[in-house]
Formats: C-alpha cells, structure tokens, sequence
C-alpha cells in the first residue's frame, strides 16, 4: 500500500489522487514521480535507513539539497529540524553513533525537510522499546498537527493503535475495518 | 553536498588499500612505457652520437645494428673522395664478455679513427683517445673508472675517458677504442689458430683491415638522399641516410620488445579495468539500501549514477598519482634505462580515466536497476 501511495508501484486498479491532485487513473498522470516524492511525500522506515556515510545533519540536510536548496540553507533546516526533534546535540554523530530512538528522530527530521504533505511511515516503531515508540509516535502526531501533514502509519503494533485519528485494518491486500476516534 | 566523498570518507581504509594495489598497478604500466621509450632512446643513442648524415655499409645490407656488414677498410677513402663529403670515418661494431672486478660484463666496443666521424661523443669525464693503442673510453654504465685497465680480447685497454647514457640497442653499455684495436680485437685469431690457418694455406694473409661501416658528413649544400642513391650504385655498397637508420633501428631491431611491452601494457590496462569494476561494483552493492532510499525519497538517476562514476574516476585519479609518484621516485633503480615522458604520463592520465568511466559501467548498471521499494522492505 505505502509503494502505490508513495509513487512506486502502479496500482492494479483505481485512482491515486495525492493532495487532492489525481496522480493516476489507468496511468500515471504526473512524467516526474520522482519529484512528486520529493516534494509532497516524506517516508519514514521501518529501521530509520538513515545514509551510513552522512551524519544526522546531512542526512536530514540531504533530502533539501535534492529538492534544489544550497548546502548551507539545507544545514540551516537540519538543524532547526533536528532541535524541534530534539536531537540537536547530535547532529554531527553518524547513523551508527546514534541509539535507535535517536536514528528515529533524525529519520522523522529527514521525512519533513521539504514540508511533505504527506508522510508515510513504514512500522517506525518496530525496532523501539515500547516506551520510546510510544515517544516517536507522539512527535509524529505533533508534526501532523504542526505541519499540517497527513501521517500514515503502517503497523503491526497493537500499543499503539488508540494515538491514530483513523485506523484502516487490511488483511490478505484487502479493506477489512475502519475505524475513528470521532465514530 | 558530495556524496561520492562522503562515502569514500565512510570507507577510508578500504578505499585507500584498492588505491594503494591499482597505484602499484598503474606504476608499473608507467615502467613498461617508460623502458619502451628507455629501449628507443639507448638503441636511437648510438646511432645520434656518431653524428653521421649518411651510414655506407655493405651492398644488399641495412648494417652495421640490423644485420651484420662488412666493408673493405679502405672503403672510407672512396666515399670520403666523393663530390659533397665534408668528413668520412670507419666504424667497427661487436660484441664482447670482459671480466671486470670479479664480474662478467657484457659491453658493445665501437672502433673508431681518431679525429673522424664514430668516436665518442661528448665526454663527462676525462679525456678523448690520443694514443693509437691500448686506450679506451667507457660508458658510467659499465662500472669503469678513469684509470682502470680491462682486458678486452687479448688486450688491456686504460680507461681515460667517461660517457653517460651511452648503450647499444640490447642495453650493452659502449666502450669506444681505436678503429686498429677495434679490428684487432674482431678479426685477428688466437696465435695456435693463426698457426694452423697457416699450416693449412701456404702463403695466404688474412686482412684484418674490415669494418662495419662508413659513416659520413656532408657539405651544408648536399641532400643526403641523393648521395644515398649515388653510393647505391656501386653494387658493393649499401647507404642510409640517418632518418634511415634511425627507422631501421626503431622498427625492426626492437620491434618485438615494443610489441611485447605493448601487449603487457594492455593486459595490466585490461587487469586494472577489473580490479576498478569489481570493487566499484562491491561498493555498490553494499550500498544497495542507501541507494534505495536514495531514490525513494527523490535523488534523480543523475546523482546515483554521479556517485558512482566519481568514485571511479576519484580512485582511477589517486591511484595513477600514487603510481606516478612512485616510478619517479624508484625509475633510478632499474637495470635498464626508463625515460619517463610528460605526453606518456599524459596520455596513460587519459586512459586511466577511460579505464574508470568503462569499469564504473557494471555498477553504475547495477545502480539504476535498484527498486527504490526496496527501502521499504525493512
């Protein structure tokens, strides 16, 4: 479901409409997908997939530079991200110096560098103790508050279902439930 | 924000141990065109040395280095008679084994005339033959010193002067002595064998008074083909101009050298392109998640593809300055003479860089085929 929302895979059937533009109906209606994503969609992993050979900064400063910022104004939004996230005492440490909670945060700071829409998360909790899950899913929902982005969240953990608006249950690639805190 | 450094930072010690082996590489590549150009320059010396315009050699022949020839010692006075010479002189070429402080060397003995064309060059030491017999000039190669005796053939010979970079085209440092001892030492016989010659063929005399060639200088006015074509008439008689005997040298003598370095040079470009494209290639797979992501959240081809091919080019670039360091800084050390070129080091530069563009291919192919679904596969 994330690759059709994020643009990567073609859906079988059906329309695809990202931000109330329609992205695709029998065929794609957008030539650069790739900017689609960069621009509209910010994707957070499941084991946060932060680049090895970039520190914290730059790997949150690097999704800027894609969308055509210079270095410094891309550092300049890495950092005020990263310590909205607070983790801006490790900016310069590198993915492989950070703690799992802290690699998260970085990964969430990169997904908003360019002001997504959007943000699709891929079982961001799955390689947290409960407690810092709980944690990353806090900030996510204050970043879709704050930034006036859309979070969806792909999980498996049960914890943390009731800190979602809507929950979607789908089983074998099929709508089986929805679910709101308003119904 | 350069991506191909950042990573190259992350991989240090990897990075610098594959540049350290292809710098090796590249370094002897440069030593292989480099003792290609040494083979040209030491067999091209000789022949730029004796200053000559015109080589006359025996009729049917392209001597004295190509193929043997054997001229009439009083040849020199018929060609020096001819209309347009300016100055003529006899030269005799061989080969000998001299022990010299307990070692056997190998040395090419140039016989020439005193005051005529063929003696030796520039000196760097000492002082030129004055006296008809027994005297010598070596090249520094030959490990002689000024004043030390060797005994060549049947003679000792007193080193009184020094030349430098001065070899025959196998790499046998010269020893100029005098054109008489030069004949003597090729052409007379040991006496039991002079004995015997003797006993066998009453009243026979066996000249001694042969040599390899002529070579001549012109007055400023004459074209060296056309007396190349006047001697050519005396069906005895063979000549080349310099430019000639340069070719002759260059093409025929160490022909098979150059083509035996040349294709050594190739394979160690083809070993190079290799080593370049697999460790690229492993770079880019261990990279296969990074690039993934890359890609997913928006990094155009260009710039994955710009990743790679910088890499490549960074190693290709490090290592060939690396190796270009490197066979300065030992090229004193080879038996042989290496010349080192700027066009050569310039023109490897190219290839390298062609070498890196080429082996970049595989993982550059490998890169653009990454699903950027990938990232989300956990």
């Amino acid at each position: 479901m994330l690759n059709v929302i994020g643009c990567i895979l073609e859906p079988n059937s059906g329309q695809l409409t990202l931000n109330g533009e329609k992205v695709y109906d029998g065929r794609w209606l957008r030539q650069d997908l790739r900017r689609l994503r960069l621009e509209k969609i910010g994707f957070i992993f499941q084991s946060h997939n932060l680049l090895p050979f970039l520190n914290a900064w730059e790997n949150v400063a690097i999704a800027h530079i894609l969308a055509g910022s210079s270095t410094a104004k891309a550092k300049s939004r890495a950092a005020e991200l990263l310590t909205y996230l607070q983790v801006e005492r490790r900016m310069n440490a590198m993915p492989s110096q950070l703690s799992g909670g802290e690699a998260q945060r970085v990964a969430i700071a990169r997904a908003l560098a360019n002001d997504p829409r959007i943000i699709l998360a891929d079982e961001p909790t799955a390689a947290l103790d409960s407690q810092r899950a709980g944690i990353v899913i806090d900030m996510l929902r204050k970043v879709a508050a704050e930034h006036q982005a859309a979070v969806i969240v792909v999980t498996h953990d049960q914890k943390i279902y009731d800190r979602f608006d809507r929950i979607f249950s789908l089983r074998d690639g099929a709508l089986e439930t929805e679910a709101s805190k308003a119904a | 924000m350069n991506l191909a450094l950042k990573d190259i930072n992350h991989n240090l010690g990897r990075f610098l141990l594959t540049c350290v082996g292809l710098s090796l590489l590249l370094c002897i590549v440069l030593a292989m065109v480099g003792i290609y150009r040494g083979l040209i320059v030491e067999a091209l010396g000789l022949v730029r040395a004796a200053q000559a315009q015109v080589w006359v050699v025996e009729g049917g022949t392209r001597g004295p280095f190509a193929e043997a020839s054997r001229l009439a010692g009083d040849t020199r006075e018929a060609i020096a008679a001819q209309w347009g010479v300016a100055a003529a002189g006899s030269v005799a070429y061989q080969n000998v084994e001299a022990l010299h402080r307990g070692q056997m060397k190998r040395l090419l003995v140039v016989g020439a005339e005193i005051s005529r064309l063929g003696q030796a060059p520039a000196l760097v030491e000492g002082r030129p033959i004055l006296r008809s017999r027994y005297e010598a000039i070596a090249d520094r190669g030959a490990g002689l010193a000024i004043g030390e005796k060797i005994k060549l053939g049947r003679d000792t010979f007193t080193v009184v002067g020094l030349t430098e970079n001065l070899v025959g085209s196998g790499g046998d440092p010269v020893v100029f002595v005098t054109l008489r001892d030069a004949q003597r030492l090729q052409f007379a016989v040991e006496p039991a064998a002079a004995r015997r010659d003797a006993a066998r063929t009453p009243g026979a005399v066996a000249s001694s008074d042969t040599v390899n060639a002529v070579l001549v200088r012109l007055l400023p006015h004459v074209d060296p083909k056309q007396f190349v074509q006047a001697v050519s008439r005396w069906k005895h008689l063979s000549a080349l101009t310099h430019e000639e005997q340069e070719t002759v040298l260059s093409r025929s003598v160490i022909e098979r050298a150059r083509r035996q370095i040349g294709l050594f040079t190739s394979l160690l470009l083809v070993v190079s392109t290799v080593i370049i494209g697999l460790i690229i290639y492993t770079m880019t797979l261990d990279k296969k998640k990074a690039i993934a992501t890359l890609k997913l959240i928006g990094a155009p081809d260009s710039r994955i593809v710009g990743l790679i091919i910088q890499q490549a080019l960074a190693m290709g670039v490090i290592s060939y300055f690396v190796g270009l360091a490197l066979i300065h800084s030992i090229y004193g050390y080879f038996p042989r003479r290496l010349v080192l070129e700027m066009p050569d080091a310039a023109t490897l530069f190219g290839v390298v860089l062609l070498v890196c563009l080429l082996a970049s291919a595989l993982g550059v192919r490998v890169a653009l085929k990454i699903d950027p679904a990938t990232a989300l596969a956990g």
